[in-house]
Formats: structure tokens, sequence, C-alpha cells
């Protein structure tokens, strides 16, 4: 039920998980008062089109680091993947190690050099570089609309947990999210993302950490908590017998696990395509460390953010599963809501109620908004650069001023708020759009990176490959998707199971598609003229110097710290093998 | 600290927030002995998390707002 202290317009009908106390609601306050505050301060500090759109390419590793993963922990990614805990136990985190740790691992050591010289200014201005005006439009236009009705949907989906979990009012939580997130970025464009993105991160750590620990704590540690996984009888219709707690011995067959899949979907599908696709080539997060103030410090970015991705399971994979031993009752699919039942992405808010008292809940609750506001600051910055640089400025192909591009950028973030908004009342409307925008989004990461990495490692890569690449992967993987919706049983050739769930089908989809991409890649690059050696310099493996740390002491390198993250990445996965 | 900036750093921000932030967990903590003004049951309160996490956001905080507080003006 709300709570009475509640102020009244918060409130939208109907029950909730949580109720706050004025206390709570201090904290709330202070939260969205210092994110205005820094924006207003930063503004100050934006003068000139790299200080909006880059962030001066001033940011040290740290602050770049810290920021391309608060970019990411946004939307539903911490109550979402709670939930999927709860859903599919502990093969959710093979998303935040397999599916993250080596790709970005690779973006920093491999990518990160032809990115960060060339200088350019997005991933779309990359293709153009590399392979011309047709790849970098497809790349700007696809990603520019996608990433706004991302932000759209992802604002509505905020909303709704916000009136599910607090009681509060669908519209007010729309228009003073994005008015917040438009405020700060308007002020102080990239420069403001990336301060509030570090702030955030800390705020979702202190947060969220005390439900893990407590959680341990009741259970007894983890053996504790897998003895009561398998004793509470409220969830053995769920888990059916099933292992749980595993993360790797289960996959030796397509039934043996809670989510349908072969090892080989993870490994290939997930951390090979999806995994780099998302990480080297979204530009949502790529924007982050390409704004890093030298090579070494670009470099260093994504290994920083690796080696804290690791641990994030800790806090978003951990409830879910202490969700499983101790929670009174079973949570259901989102679509079989109803009053008086829970579903598996409230399985994060039902821990923190539990567990969290007066203040530390607003605290609780202020990470869950700050998630909710970098993810969607995330998505506007990468959109206002993607729309300025390589939509208006390519497409109007005269000079420009500094002042007048950080105008367009200005007005391009308040228009991508607005459609923004207009995406979120979209989805309000016609819910399941939301299921096919989501899937619309994959389509495009696991062709674009086939287009991406053929362009940095193979110089023989021509420019129309790369165009019908990219048009083609995306094509088919929308062509499958459509083939299963229409004919259920080409799930046995897409996802090479009758059993597989919707993550499995994603898997796999996205390998073919990727592979498409790149078998058209080489076969239009052989029929095609290539571009001269002289233009690739700086922007394809073996063509020009790329310059390498071996003058700094061991521990300075990247390549040092990588190696001490893959070394730690092997033991967490082998202590729940 | 941002690379060749006279800027205050984002650090400050953050030991400021989290200082607030901690002594009002802590402050509010003593005041309701950890329970909750609307009866909401808390498991394990008798932990007293309210206090350890206060009083550890308030030392952290402090320890960031001193270090990396603005030293002399602007330019």
């Amino acid at each position: 039920m709300p709570c009475p202290t509640v102020p009244g317009f918060l409130l939208a009908t109907g029950g909730s998980i949580m109720s706050l106390e004025a206390v709570d609601l201090v904290v709330i306050v202070l939260y969205f008062v210092a994110v205005i505050g820094i924006g207003l301060y930063l503004k100050s500090h934006t003068k000139t089109g790299e200080d909006f759109f880059m962030a001066g390419r001033e940011m040290t590793a740290w602050i770049a680091g810290l920021s391309f993963l608060a970019a990411n922990l946004g939307s539903l990614e911490l109550m979402g993947w709670a939930g999927a805990a709860y859903q599919y136990g502990i093969l959710a985190t093979h998303w935040y190690w397999v599916g993250a740790i080596p790709a970005m691992l690779f973006l920093g050591l491999v990518m990160m050099p032809f990115y960060y010289i060339c200088k350019t200014h997005s991933v779309p201005g990359y293709l153009q570089l590399r392979y011309g005006e047709g790849s970098r439009m497809l790349a700007a236009i696809s990603f520019g609309f996608m990433t706004v009705l991302m932000s759209g949907i992802n604002m509505f989906a905020m909303a709704k947990v916000m009136q599910v979990v607090l009681g509060w009012d669908l519209n007010f939580s729309i228009w003073i999210s994005s008015l917040t997130v438009g405020a700060y970025v308007v002020l102080g464009g990239l420069l403001s993302a990336i301060f509030n993105e570090v702030l955030q991160f800390v705020l979702i750590w202190l947060g969220a950490m005390l439900v893990p620990i407590v959680g341990l704590i009741e259970t007894g540690g983890w053996s504790g908590m897998v003895a009561r996984i398998h004793s509470n009888p409220v969830v053995q219709q769920h888990i059916q017998g099933q292992d749980f707690t595993h993360l790797w011995s289960t996959m030796g067959s397509f039934s043996g696990n809670p989510m349908g899949i072969h090892w080989t979907g993870i490994v290939f599908g997930l951390g090979w395509v999806i995994s780099f696709g998302y990480w080297t080539t979204d530009f949502l997060v790529v924007q982050r460390v390409m704004s890093a103030k030298d090579l070494r410090s670009a470099k260093m970015a994504p290994i920083i953010g690796a080696a804290f991705k690791m641990f994030v399971p800790f806090i978003v994979i951990l409830p879910g599963l202490l969700g499983l031993a101790v929670l009174p009752q079973l949570l259901v699919p989102e679509n079989q809501r109803a009053a008086g039942l829970f579903t598996y992405n409230d399985v994060l808010p039902l821990m923190l109620a539990r567990y969290l008292g007066p203040g530390l809940l607003g605290l609780g609750v202020t990470a869950l908004i700050a998630g909710f506001m970098s993810g969607m600051a995330g998505n506007i910055t990468a959109f206002s650069t993607v729309w300025t640089y390589d939509i208006y400025k390519a497409f109007r192909k005269v000079e420009m001023s500094d002042d007048h591009l950080v105008k367009v950028g200005r007005w391009a973030t308040i228009v991508g708020i607005l459609i923004s908004i207009g995406a979120a009342y979209l989805a309000m409307q016609f819910q399941s759009i939301m299921d096919y925008v989501q899937a619309l989004f994959s389509f495009f990461i696991a062709p674009l990176f086939g287009t991406v990495i053929f362009g940095m490692m193979w110089k023989r890569a021509t420019p129309a490959a790369g165009f019908w690449g990219l048009l083609t992967g995306t094509a088919s993987s929308v062509a499958m998707y459509v083939w299963v919706k229409i004919d259920p049983s080409a799930l046995h050739y897409i996802a090479l199971s009758s059993n597989a769930k919707d993550m499995a089908e994603n898997m796999y989809r996205a390998l073919w598609s990727w592979c498409i991409c790149a078998i058209v890649t080489i076969v239009v690059s052989y029929c095609t003229k290539p571009k001269p050696q002289s233009e690739l310099v700086g922007l394809v493996y073996g063509i020009g110097e790329i310059p390498h740390e071996t003058a700094l002491p061991l521990w300075k390198r990247p390549i040092f710290w990588a190696a001490i993250v893959i070394v730690v990445f092997f033991v967490l996965n082998l202590m729940v093998w | 600290m941002i690379h060749g900036r006279n800027m205050i750093s984002i650090w400050f921000f953050i030991g400021v927030l989290v200082l607030v932030y901690g002594i009002i967990i802590f402050g509010w903590g003593c005041f309701s002995g950890g329970h909750s003004a609307t009866g909401r049951p808390i498991t394990l309160s008798g932990l007293r998390t309210d206090l350890w996490m206060g009083g550890f956001m308030t030392i952290a905080g402090a320890f960031y707002t001193w270090k990396f507080a603005p030293k002399g003006k602007e330019k």
C-alpha cells in the first residue's frame, strides 16, 4: 500500500511494493538537486564542440572507465538482470562475464587505438573514414532512430516500475526523470553526462550492496543459500529440479539448464557476436572511452570498466538468487502480473524492502533511479553526437562553426528527449511494441560488429563490401525474427533446439546474421576495388604505426592490467563452474 | 580531476553528497532506532545496517570532500 507520508501527486492508483518515509524522500530529492547542480556548474566549462560532444577529450582513465560502465548500467539493467537471475539462476551471470569481459578487454587493447588515433567523433564516423558515406549514413540513421526509441521505451518501463514499486504516477515519473536528464545534458553535454554517470555509479553500489551482504548473513553464506534454494518449498515448481547455481556444468545439453541453451550459444552467440558487437561498436558506450585524455587512458578505461563489471553480479545476480532462497512467495513472469502477485522483475525491489530500513531504502531507490538516468543520458548524448556530426553535418556538406555545432547538439538533445517522451507514451498504448523494438535494436548490433571488425582487421575490405555486408546482415536478422514469429517451428533451425527460450534465440540469430555479414563482406570485397593503402593509415591493422607503451614500466601498461583482469575472470568462472 | 583544466573534481561532488547522505542515514538511525515508522517489517534489523552504513558513508564522504576540495581560486 502507498505510504501516507508520500505527497499525493506522486501516487498512482493501485498498491506498491515499498512504502517510503519522509527521510527516504529527502535522500531522493537531494540526488536530483545534486545532478542538476553539477549540470549548472559544468555549463561554464562547456564552450566548444569538443567539450559538448567529446567532454573535451580530457577524461582520465578512471572517469572514462566508470562512465563507460555506468552508461551500460542504465535502463532496466539492475532490475531486469536480478529478475533474470530469479528466472534462469546463475546463468544470467554469463552476460556479465563471458558476455562482457573479453569484449571490453579487446576494445581496450585492440580496437581503441584505431578509434582514438583517427580522432573521429563517433562509430559511424569511423565507418565514413574506412568505407565511405553509404556505410556511415546507414549506421547513423539506424543508430539515431533506434537510440531515441529505445530511450523512450526504457523510460516507459522505468515509469512502470516506479508505479509498481513505489506507487508513483506514470506521467510524473516520465516527465521528472526526462526533464532532469535533459537539463543536465543540455547544460554540460557529454562532460555533464560523464560526471553524473560516475556519481550514479557510486550511488548504485552504495544503494544496492547491502542486499547481498545482509542476504548472505541471513542464509548463512553461499552454501547456506544454495541449500535454502533447494529446500524452499515455494520455488520447487519453478526450478523443477534443475541446477540454478552452476554456471557451465549444466550447459552440455539444451535441456539440462533453465535457459534451454547449449554452451556453443553462450560462447559464440553471446561471448563473440553479441558481446563484441555491443561493447566494441555501440556508440552509447564507446563514446565514453573516446573522451579519454590520451591513448593510454583510452586503452585503460575499458580495462578498468571490465574490472568493475566482473563484480556487478554481486549486486545484481546475487539478490535474484537470494530471492529464490528467502522470499515467501513465488514470483511469476511479467505477462502473469496480477493483484497480489509479484513478477521476476520485482525481485530486487522486494529484497531492498526486505532488508533496508528508513533512509537506506531511499538510497536503494536512488540507486534504481540513478541507473535509469545514467542509461538515458547515455542514449541522449550518443544520439545528439551522431545526429550533429553524422547526419546533419554530413548532409549539409558545408563548413560549420563550433558554436553552430554546439547549438545543433543542444537542440538535438532537446528533440531527442521529446521524441523519447513520445515513444514512452506510444509504448504505453501498445505495450507489445517494447518486445519488437528491443529485438530491432539487437538486429543492428551483430552485423555492425562484422562491418567494423572486418574494416579494422582486413585491408582488402572495400567500401561496397562494408555497405552491403551491413545491409544484408541486418536484413537477414530481421528476416529470421519474422520467420520464427510466423512459423514457431523455425526455432528449431534458428536456435538449433525447439526448447530454446527467447534469450537463446537471440544468441543464435545474432551469430547467423554476423556470419551472413561476414560472408557478404568477403565475397563483395573480392569482386570490387579496395581503397588505396594511403587512405587507410591509422584505420586498419598493419597500415601505419600504432603507438605502444613499451617504454613504460610494466605496471603502467594496459596489457599488464588486462592480464590480471582475465586471470580473475577465469578464477571467478571456475569458482561457480 | 579533469586533465589539464582548472575544474572542481567529480570526486569532490561525490564526497559532499555521500557525506550528507551518511549524516542523514546515521542520524535517522539513531533517532528511529532502526524501526520503520509505517510498521514495515525489516529482516535482521538488529544488525543496525543504518548505523554501520551511515557511519561508513560519513567517514568516506568526509575524506573525499577534504581530499578533493577546490584549492584556490578557479581560473
